[in-house]
């Protein structure tokens, strides 16, 4: 499941087992729960790094409990609760009061990639792994959140559009290239070493969280909109 | 007008338009749509669409001729608006379109013929001939608030800054830098040969149509805001 560690000033998120890491209800409850105490025990210099252990990152939503339901009107209706059950993790991750880092060291497929892609920096292994939107090849149209994301995240109208209409399946070096990615390193322990500098240089500066969560809002309006998320002035 | 040809999973639209330059006026317009409705009843899993014109020109925008022919200034800006409604027609036409599309871009494309290349999903070039000029600044035309986010949808920071306040014709090279084409080749048929490839290619994936156009236009979610086309959603994994 997922598990949270503290070391020194940093929160470790991560994704134990070596399995898919895929999110059902169970999943995100969990998530959200220790994403509220990461913002409890927040002091200034506290960062977080999300990261999982194995093959993947996250390969998105648990599609196999949604097909359990035993009908196709089932699998959507499923489908549709952890759409929005999965929206106020993402509404946590953008309010956090501190730097955050996804230390992608495997697949990051839909809602997995979204996860990534709500943190304030992502590093990524070189040599495995894959960013990717499989809706697209699965028949499944974008959440309205998911493409809020996409839209004020990533500038590049066509990277936008490679992931989201393409289906493109891309690696750590062309993800770095096109700005997806902070950086990509050649290995899974490069990549966590990366994360755990990056992460303590961000902490280093002390920012005052409140603040640091508010800018990072007003980055991102349309998302905040949308996730609910009032903006506040200091 | 238009021709559409099918060859296999491709439907292959052949601007033609009004003369050489492939003007557009309401005529010409309503063809277009009409052809894309024919590839939308026809499509399956598998189709895609390439759009090509051959010569000189791909379209170089209005025909301000058939705009300008009438007895007062009232007039003409009355067809001027009607071109323009006519053409937001044929962009959410392309936009809903279900299935991949891709414009082989030969020559010159200026003014509202800027528009009809950025409406595929994948646009080729040549890149010894032609140029994209969004004119609009030099002609003391404002360009429509609908259209900005048009333009928006497709590119941004500097690049949207010198597709629409600098007047530049900017060759394919450089739209290739500015993330506004995709690829570029010598010679009209290098650049369609490559086009129809590419919509091979993208076929080849088998996406639901229906899906497919509902994400594409979530790509264009400000123009489509504007207009009201609302995005259906579609949640039954086809695994």
């Amino acid at each position: 499941m997922c598990t949270l560690e503290k070391r020194g000033n940093l929160f470790i998120l991560t994704f134990t087992g070596e399995d898919q890491h895929r999110f059902n209800p169970n999943v995100i409850g969990s998530l959200l729960s220790l994403l509220s105490q990461v913002k409890a025990e927040a002091t200034r210099g506290s960062a977080l790094i999300t990261q999982a252990q194995g093959k993947f990152f996250s390969n998105g939503f648990d599609l196999d409990w949604a097909q359990a339901a035993g009908s196709e009107q089932g699998a959507a209706e499923r489908l549709r609760q952890m759409v929005d059950l999965f929206k106020p993790v993402i509404a946590a991750l953008l309010s956090l009061p501190m730097p955050t880092v996804a230390a992608i060291t495997g697949h990051a497929a839909a809602g997995g990639f979204v996860l990534a892609l709500s943190h304030d920096y992502l590093i990524m292994r070189k040599d495995r792994g894959v960013l990717y939107m499989s809706e697209v090849d699965i028949a499944l149209t974008i959440p309205d959140y998911f493409n809020a994301l996409f839209r004020e995240k990533i500038g590049d109208a066509s990277v936008r559009r490679d992931f989201l209409l393409r289906g493109l399946k891309m690696k750590g070096d062309e993800a770095e290239k096109r700005g997806v990615v902070e950086a990509a390193y050649g290995g899974e322990a490069e990549v966590r070493q990366a994360s755990v500098r990056l992460a303590e240089n961000l902490g280093r500066r002390k920012w005052h969280g409140e603040v640091y969560a508010e800018i990072r809002k007003g980055l991102y309006p349309q998302l905040s909109a949308i996730l609910g998320l009032t903006h506040k002035a200091y | 007008m238009c021709s559409l040809e099918k060859r296999g999973n491709l439907f292959i639209l052949t601007l033609t338009g009004k003369n050489v330059e492939h003007r557009l006026n309401p005529e010409v317009l309503s063809s277009i749509i009409s052809a894309l409705s024919r590839a939308k009843a026809e499509s399956t899993r598998g189709s895609a669409l390439v759009t090509v014109s051959h010569g000189k020109f791909f379209c170089n925008g209005f025909d301000l001729d058939w705009v300008n022919a009438t007895g007062s200034k009232q007039e003409a800006q009355q067809r001027f608006d009607y071109s323009l409604d006519c053409l937001t027609q044929l962009v959410q036409a392309f936009i809903s379109l279900p299935m991949p599309t891709v414009a082989a871009i030969n020559g010159h494309a200026a003014a509202a013929g800027v528009v009809i290349p950025l409406c595929h999903d994948y646009v080729v070039m040549r890149r010894d001939r032609g140029v994209l000029y969004v004119n609009d600044l030099e002609m003391g035309l404002k360009i429509p608030e609908l259209y900005m986010a048009f333009f928006r949808a497709k590119t941004s920071g500097w690049a949207l800054r010198d597709l629409v306040l600098r007047g530049l014709k900017i060759k394919g090279e450089e739209l290739l830098k500015m993330g506004i084409v995709d690829a570029v080749y010598d010679g009209e048929e290098g650049v369609i040969n490559a086009g129809m490839k590419m919509a091979d290619d993208l076929a080849r994936r088998k996406w639901d149509g229906v899906v497919y156009a509902e994400i594409r236009k979530g790509l264009y979610s400000e123009f489509c805001g504007m207009l009201g086309i609302a995005s259906k959603a579609i949640g039954t994994p086809k695994l």
